[in-house]
């Protein structure tokens, strides 16, 4: 070849070495872009956020409280919930408002319910929504009036052929319920009304919270028309000592299977229904629920035996898990919870990053076959953020003080779900007969603590040499000596979760009512700095709220781990990176 | 004439005792029955408020003394130039009590929803330490982050009262 054709294809050389060498990187820069386009929220405040979630419900600022009117109505999911729109911390609080058609992907709208009259310009506040027979959805809700006084008011939608129902008008006749001195209402202490159901006269009744002194009351209004409300002279239910019962909830099951029932329902012919009600505790800032009856003629609600509506009786979450709603979902046919997550954070560290508050993933809720408690699960719809990137083990043994990593999956933002067994029940330990506080146990008793059988479980959010990690792990005790029965405890621990001191790292437990001679099976939603864990297929649910400062985004690692005595089988443990959705 | 004035005397000092004892008796339930005494005697609305009023009178105890920190904070800025980063943090903690709490606290408590009040007061207690813990030990603030945690748990104790 001559020296030309050399020096051209040379050049040319060069030059497409050039060329591809640019073509390379301006892909590469395209998916770092990309990358970090998709992981800091564009609307949120400031650019570091390595604790926004990715598929939990949260606004893109600013301080979130209780869900509110949660409803569907023509195939959309509606969600209001109480928001600042002025800061980071509770006050000025109005209905903001999404819609879903998965509750899963949420699409904003301008806020719903905002101060507007005397009945509701100091505050708009917790309340539910009622589905009429003729299809129609109206909200109840608590507005705070000129002498800062707890007050009912009704809001309907302006026009119902908007299927997002963005704005809403509220009645001249507002409010309809108010404390005076004829019914001795406590004027700050008379709030947030249920949804309405009907009775067999054909009046609505609904409850609203309320206390005297000591005693926690829900009090119950009828109508006719649901304008005109009449105060029954007799509370729904009430306890003494227990305190303010805040957001009361008052809704039928079925007592056999997993439907929902809505809430007029009278049930089926030949078919068996309980009562639940449920509070909120201001005195503990936990949910509480009974099952038992409704007496239609009295309108009382009766607890079955065991059944105390104080702080004694079962918790929706073992965790932070407060203001929770329910609703029917007439579309598939399911009652579905809503409950606020607040955060474990310093103020401060809320003002800083700009948000505080989220909800949990909604769980289908329904009576266990023992009648004695509610089966909570996360609702389907949220699988189907489940990627490909799927890490299966099957069959395999933990041995004692082992530690298992998994692999392969994005571990801040996943879906686990692990089933044990357990081989020799007999070398339990045989549980202290003072230890009957589960979240007690936990505390004192860190995973460096072994125990015949426990603790195993998993460490999530943990990083890499585990200077950080929140652990979800079972205990299992006998309960006596000599004794074929055992004990099931299950903690949430997020002592070690992060080097940051000014964080709330209480320890949650709970127990579970299982029986351990049947593979446990625990479940997790790690969601950056929230994790939701379930044990036995929805028996016991905690939540809990954790700020890393190594263990994020991929520097966030997952493992299964065994400190107890006795070896553990994983029977099997699949673990999903989780697609990020639309959460607000 | 005399029977008259000695009657109103007579009244005016049993409305004061009874008056003086609903302090005492509600500060009897907080951790710190002299500061909380001495907080509320010291403002003239303490005598005749309510708890809710006892609640709000010491949230603005706690306002001053956030603006008093402030101001401390800011003059060792100029006199303890090395201890700029704790400083920094400590400004940023102070300021998240006045622009963040105390309004929360006294909107809810002024609204009947008193445990936002509680958060609030809980968090006022839990900025003036992490401040504290900036300097490592060797605080010039102490003797006013002590102040504030203090005066944390009593305001605490009274609208825990209010749930």
């Amino acid at each position: 070849m001559t020296k030309e054709v050399c020096s051209n294809i040379g050049l040319w050389l060069l030059l497409t070495l050039l060329i591809g060498n640019y073509v390379v990187n301006l892909e590469a820069s395209h998916h770092v872009y990309k990358r970090l386009t998709q992981s800091t929220n564009t609307k949120s405040p400031s650019v570091n956020q390595p604790y926004r979630t990715g598929f939990h419900f949260q606004p893109p600022k600013n301080w979130m409280n209780d869900p509110n009117g949660p409803m569907i109505y023509k195939g959309i999911y509606h969600l209001f919930y109480q928001w600042n729109p002025k800061g980071a911390v509770w006050g000025n609080i109005v209905w903001a408002h999404s819609t879903s058609t998965d509750l899963i992907n949420w699409d904003p709208h301008p806020p719903a319910i905002f101060p507007s009259a005397p009945f509701d310009i100091n505050g708009c506040w917790s309340g539910s929504a009622t589905i009429l027979p003729n299809g129609k959805p109206v909200i109840l809700y608590t507005g705070i009036d000129p002498k800062n006084q707890q007050v009912q008011n009704i809001a309907e939608p302006k026009n119902l052929s908007d299927p997002y129902l963005r704005e809403w008008k509220k009645s001249p006749l507002n409010p309809l319920m108010a404390p005076d001195a004829v019914n001795g209402i406590n004027a700050s202490s008379f709030r947030d009304p249920t949804t309405a159901w009907l009775g067999q006269d054909k009046k609505w009744r609904v409850i609203i919270g309320s206390k005297i002194h000591r005693r926690g009351l829900a009090i119950t209004y009828t109508s006719k028309d649901f304008l005109k409300w009449e105060k029954s002279p007799e509370p729904l239910h009430y306890d003494d000592g227990s305190g303010m019962w805040e957001c009361p909830d008052f809704f039928p099951v079925t007592r056999f299977g997993s439907n929902g029932v809505e809430t007029s329902s009278f049930g089926e012919p030949n078919e068996i229904l309980k009562h639940v009600l449920k509070i909120s505790l201001d005195d503990t800032k936990h949910d509480y629920y009974t099952i038992g009856t409704y007496d239609r003629v009295k309108d009382k609600f009766v607890p079955d035996n065991g059944f105390k509506m104080d702080g004694t009786a079962p918790r929706y979450d073992y965790g932070k898990y407060y203001a929770s709603k329910t609703f029917f979902d007439s579309a598939k046919n399911r009652r579905i919870l809503w409950g606020w997550t607040n955060e474990s954070s310093s103020v401060e560290d809320d003002v800083e990053k700009g948000w505080s508050g989220i909800q949990t993933i909604p769980r289908k809720i329904w009576l266990d076959r023992s009648g004695k408690q509610l089966i909570q699960w996360p609702v389907r719809e949220v699988e189907r953020l489940r990627t490909k990137q799927v890490k299966n083990l099957r069959n395999k043994v933990l041995k004692s003080g082992s530690r298992l990593e998994v692999y392969g999956v994005t571990a801040a933002q996943a879906d686990v779900e692990v089933l044990f067994k357990v081989r020799d029940l007999e070398k339990a330990d045989v549980i202290e007969p003072s230890w009957t506080d589960p979240q007690l146990i936990c505390s004192k008793m860190n995973v460096s603590i072994k125990s015949g059988l426990g603790p195993f479980g998993l460490m999530v959010l943990a990083s890499k040499n585990l200077e950080e990690y929140t652990s979800v792990y079972f205990r299992i005790f006998k309960a006596r000596q000599n004794s074929n029965k055992y004990v099931v405890l299950m903690c949430s621990d997020q002592s070690r979760s992060s080097l940051k001191e000014d964080n709330d790292k209480t320890t949650y437990g709970a127990f579970v009512d299982i029986n351990p001679h049947q593979p446990l099976s625990l479940r997790a939603l790690i969601d950056h700095s929230v994790v939701e864990s379930f044990g036995g297929k929805g028996r016991a649910c905690i939540t809990s709220r954790v700020y890393p400062k190594l263990a994020i985004g991929k520097s966030s690692h997952l493992f299964a781990f065994n400190y107890g005595y006795q070896s553990v089988d994983v029977l099997n443990l699949n673990a999903w990176s989780m697609n990020s959705a639309q959460i607000s | 004439m005399m029977m008259m004035m000695m009657m109103k005397v007579m009244m005016m000092v049993t409305v004061m005792v009874s008056e003086g004892s609903i302090i005492e008796q509600t500060c009897k339930e907080t951790p710190d029955f002299n500061l909380c005494v001495s907080l509320l005697n010291s403002d003239p609305r303490g005598s005749s408020a309510d708890t809710s009023g006892l609640a709000l009178i010491l949230i603005d105890k706690i306002k001053g003394l956030t603006t008093k920190t402030l101001n401390e904070i800011n003059g060792l800025y100029k006199k303890r130039p090395e201890l700029k980063r704790a400083l920094d943090e400590c400004s940023r903690r102070y300021k998240t009590i006045l622009n963040a709490d105390v309004p929360e606290a006294i909107e809810a408590i002024s609204k009947g929803v008193p445990k936002f009040g509680e958060d609030g007061v809980i968090d006022a207690g839990v900025e003036a330490s992490v401040c504290e813990g900036g300097f490592k030990g060797k605080s010039p603030l102490t003797s006013l982050t002590k102040s504030m945690q203090k005066i944390s748990n009593v305001t605490r104790a009274i609208v825990r009262m209010l749930l």
